[in-house]
């Protein structure tokens, strides 16, 4: 079959794509990671850098057009969003329009679903490859017509013009659709004014919906294949270090379907002392995992807990030479020597689970000496490099095939549970399906480290707030997943976590300000760190926005007037690439939007109190600007959330109904973290393994929600992770308001 | 042999007495939709009827099904269940879904049993089932809508 794409000179497409979407999307985002390497990351992980409209879309004879997506589906509706970025520059039928997850392949690049970036990294290049297709099918249309191409235009699937129509079909069907375009061509692409859009801020059905709200959704847990065997592990007392010394199986030789136990050896090192149990079927695997007496010499952390992680945290932020700055305006030395008042305060925060209610599974087949991995992941280019070097092989013979996720929140982001599956399906050579129990699941996951912040403010004899020391220490996901995305200092000497410090290079306007990251290499030795919804921001921002709070409670300032009063929008706080437009002035009338709309500065009665927090998003580069307002009523110390008022900028909104939902989830994702949920790690493991004791919040403990965008025409940035990150410190700051005690750590548990 | 209906249809099982119902529902009938969560019967994604009344399959075992009738997802074929389905997509109630089987399947349970509930009633019933995507409010307008649409509100 014909297909729009056909003939495509790649070459050409090569410029275009380093210049514009690639580069855009990589080099802007990353702190510290410049565009070469960007781009040499590229090349590394497919090789084809080549843009055009056949990897995004395709259009068949019958005028269906199918896009391609190579982000994971795990609740966000992307495919939605990204098929109406490319539907509206092309023209096309929306009826006509569907979407298709692909496999790992290497043409088309670097594939990872997180950080919020899938429409702020996308936008312009998904943009660019519908109008290229717009600009083909009516140049190919004026030929069949004999028409002048500008007396054409495109909408809803078909060319009209001069007095004649012709659908996309009979133009893909008739047309000469082969065609190339230069970098310069690629780069002047025309893009449709804000005006203009059909499906670009619209109202719109998500197209993962119907499947998830009848039980035909597929997600990795439901795939299967023929003579596939189960295999449960059993996970080592600690993360690193621990070796297998015995595994005695004689009590589970009597479990029927039990066949037998592999102890994985894995040279990639992401996972130590694990034992396989392998069976028929997956409730005989557990009950046999649950008979298997498996003996360690165990690693050096066994005796860890959260409170050494906490102190070590603490001795770091203390000790003024540790860490790597990230942020240095000013003379902060010198603005803190000089003051004549100071204001201190330390801010924890604690190990959180992922908890995604699809627990981490993978079903992996040698056939034709390539890997096949079936399971749901977000960062495909991360973990094949991990599975190639574990397994001694090709990164070309990995290939990973999609499913629906049973939940992302950056667990996903890592696929380390294939490693195991891989190496036993290698070894009995025959398909085999890891689950994992929910307590496994846990044990192995990469949990939200624990976290220290230290703040230092200066001000002068007058009350002026002159600086802002700010030490953050914590284990640093990054450092052991992905170190080629770590930053390097301002100042050059050393490297950082930028995911674990984002949020601390805030929007407001200070005279001298200086972060330093420190990696808390107590946590970094006990367990995995991971990306966790929001990540950095997550934590930081619990400390950055109390610590305001404090500031202006000494000032005797209300809260809000006085963060006003530092963003202004000055200097560097301006912003300055299309995403940043407005800078702290955009943040500032967020601020000012959900002020009014929560009635900021009534009375309330006794024992209730509003809070407020901002936000700028997961980067500084690509700013959601976020104002929340919190109502907590404090009863017999027990914290009752009676409302959130929260009001969002994002630029552009692709998918109204599908960005109000992720902002519905993350902003009760951030209330559940505050409030409900939380662990600790006892004896170099996480304490809390299951719902018995692990309690997200349930719809009973929903408060009323008031979230509002604003209208806006600038670029469009993330929303997945943006609206959890002010919540907590809005309940910490509300509850200082009810009871006059500031609250410290997260989760919130107020003293007796 | 352990026989019991699913979906209306006789089926029969040769997994021992003690095997969980979801692995049996799952890995022998094929039936996906119902999900494994938390194993401990506290996140409700794995729910199913028996007999009408919601269960938690994962720590239901198979001996107590014997001759019962199981209802999941796939077989919620009641004017309640089909209107819940639609409900569900006209609210864009799922993210990424892996909870809803359960969350849909303790739904229809309730409207069986109170046709009209209160907002408060919904919750108390809903309460049990873990939204990790925290769609709550979405599955609770749902749930309302059908209730209305049930004309005895």
């Amino acid at each position: 079959m014909k297909r729009l794409g056909d003939g495509i000179n790649r070459r050409n497409f090569l410029a275009g794509s380093i210049s514009t979407g690639l580069f855009m999307g990589l080099g802007a985002v990353l702190p510290g990671y410049s565009a070469e390497a960007a781009m040499e990351d590229i090349g590394t992980v497919g090789a084809s850098r080549s843009f055009s409209p056949t990897i995004w879309f395709e259009i068949d004879e019958s005028g269906k057009v199918q896009v391609n997506i190579t982000k994971a589906e795990m609740g966000q509706h992307v495919g939605t969003a990204l098929a109406r970025i490319v539907a509206d520059e092309l023209g096309a039928d929306w009826t006509n329009v569907s979407i298709n997850h692909v496999d790992s392949d290497p043409k088309w690049g670097l594939m990872v679903t997180g950080g919020s970036w899938s429409v702020v990294t996308s936008f312009e290049m998904l943009s660019k490859a519908g109008a290229a297709g717009r600009t083909v099918l009516v140049d190919a249309a004026a030929a069949l017509m004999s028409v002048d191409a500008s007396e054409l235009s495109v909408k809803n699937g078909m060319v009209s013009g001069a007095g004649k129509t012709m659908t996309f079909a009979e133009i893909v069907t008739r047309g000469d659709i082969s065609r190339s375009f230069s970098e310069d061509e690629l780069a002047a692409m025309p893009i449709k004014s804000a005006k203009a859009r059909d499906f670009i801020g619209k109202p719109a059905m998500a197209l993962d919906v119907p499947a998830k709200s009848d039980g035909n959704a597929e997600y990795g847990l439901d795939v299967e294949l023929p003579g596939m065997v189960y295999a449960h592990p059993i996970v080592a007392p600690t993360r690193y270090g621990s070796t297998i010394t015995a595994i005695d199986d004689s009590a589970a030789k009597s479990v029927p379907g039990y066949q037998q136990t592999l102890k994985i050896t894995d040279p990639s090192g992401y996972v130590e002392g694990m034992a396989l149990v392998i069976a028929d079927n997956f409730p005989a695997a557990i009950k046999a995992s649950n008979a298997v007496n498996v003996k360690w010499s165990a690693g050096a952390t066994t005796a860890v807990s959260e409170a050494d992680i906490l102190a070590e945290g603490k001795s770091l932020v203390d000790d003024p030479g540790s860490g790597t700055l990230f942020v240095d305006t000013g003379d902060t030395a010198n603005a803190m020597q000089a003051a004549q008042d100071t204001l201190s305060a330390t801010y924890r925060t604690g190990t959180v689970l992922h908890f995604t209610l699809e627990p981490q599974n993978a079903l992996v087949e040698f056939r034709d000496g390539q890997c096949h991995v079936h399971a749901g992941n977000q960062w495909q280019s991360l973990i094949i490099p991990s599975l190639a070097k574990s397994l001694g092989m090709e990164e070309t013979d990995i290939i990973l095939h999609t499913y629906y996720l049973g939940g992302g929140f950056g667990r996903r982001l890592f696929g380390d549970q294939m490693i195991p599956a891989a190496h036993a399906a290698r070894q009995l050579g025959k398909p085999v399906k890891l689950v994992m129990t929910r307590p496994v699941d846990s044990l192995f996951d990469c949990v939200r480290s624990p976290s220290v912040a230290r703040f230092d403010a200066a001000f002068s004899e007058t009350g002026t707030l002159e600086a802002i020391e700010h030490a953050a220490a914590a284990g640093w996901p990054t450092q052991s997943m992905a170190p080629g995305f770590l930053g390097e200092g301002v100042d050059g000497n050393g490297k950082f976590d930028g995911f674990s410090i984002n949020g601390a290079d805030h929007w407001y306007s200070l005279a001298n300000h200086r972060v330093r990251a420190i990696n808390n290499t107590l946590a970094q030795k006990t367990f995995l760190p991971g990306w966790l919804r929001a990540v950095g921001p997550g934590w930081i921002a619990w400390g950055v926005e109390c610590f305001m709070d404090e500031i202006a409670a000494k000032l005797d300032k209300d809260p809000i007037e006085y963060r006003l009063s530092l963003l202004d929008g000055e200097g560097r706080q301006a912003g300055s690439s299309p995403m940043q437009v407005g800078g702290a002035k955009r943040l500032a009338e967020v601020l000012k939007d959900v002020r009014d709309r929560s009635g900021w500065g009534r009375t309330m009665p006794a024992g209730e109190a509003l809070g407020v927090a901002v936000a700028h998003g997961q980067e500084r580069a690509m700013p959601t600007w976020s104002a929340c307002v919190v109502h907590v009523a404090v009863e017999d110390n027990n914290v009752k959330v009676k409302k959130i008022w929260q009001t969002l900028d994002c630029g552009t909104v692709v998918h109204p109904d599908g960005a109000l939902a992720q902002a519905e989830g993350a902003t009760l994702w951030g209330l559940s973290i505050a409030l409900h949920e939380g662990t600790e790690i006892e004896k170099g493991q996480v304490k809390d393994r299951n719902l018995d004791s692990y309690t997200p919040l349930r719809m009973a403990d929903v408060p009323e929600l008031d979230i509002a965008f604003m209208d806006s025409e600038e670029f469009p940035t993330g929303l997945g992770e943006p609206p959890l990150i002010a919540i907590a410190p809005a309940i910490g700051n509300a509850l200082f308001a009810a009871t006059g005690q500031r609250v410290r750590d997260l989760p919130i548990r107020l003293k007796t | 042999m352990i026989e019991f209906e699913l979906n209306g249809t006789r089926v029969s099982s040769d997994a021992p007495e003690d095997t969980p119902l979801l692995w049996v529902i799952r890995d022998e009938q094929k039936l996906k939709g119902t999900k494994f969560g938390c194993g401990i019967g506290q996140c409700g994604a794995c729910t199913v009827q028996l007999n009408g009344a919601p269960i938690r399959s994962c720590s239901t075992p198979l001996s107590a099904v014997a001759n019962a009738g199981i209802t999941t997802i796939e077989g919620l074929d009641s004017a309640q269940g089909e209107a819940l389905k639609v409900a569900w997509v006209d609210a864009q109630v799922p993210q990424c879904g892996y909870c809803q089987s359960g969350q849909i399947v303790t739904a229809e349970a309730l409207l069986k049993l109170n046709p009209a509930p209160s907002d408060q009633e919904i919750t108390d019933f809903m309460t049990g089932n873990l939204c990790r995507c925290m769609s709550y409010t979405r599955i609770h307008s749902a749930i309302k809508s059908v209730a209305r649409e049930g004309g005895e509100s």
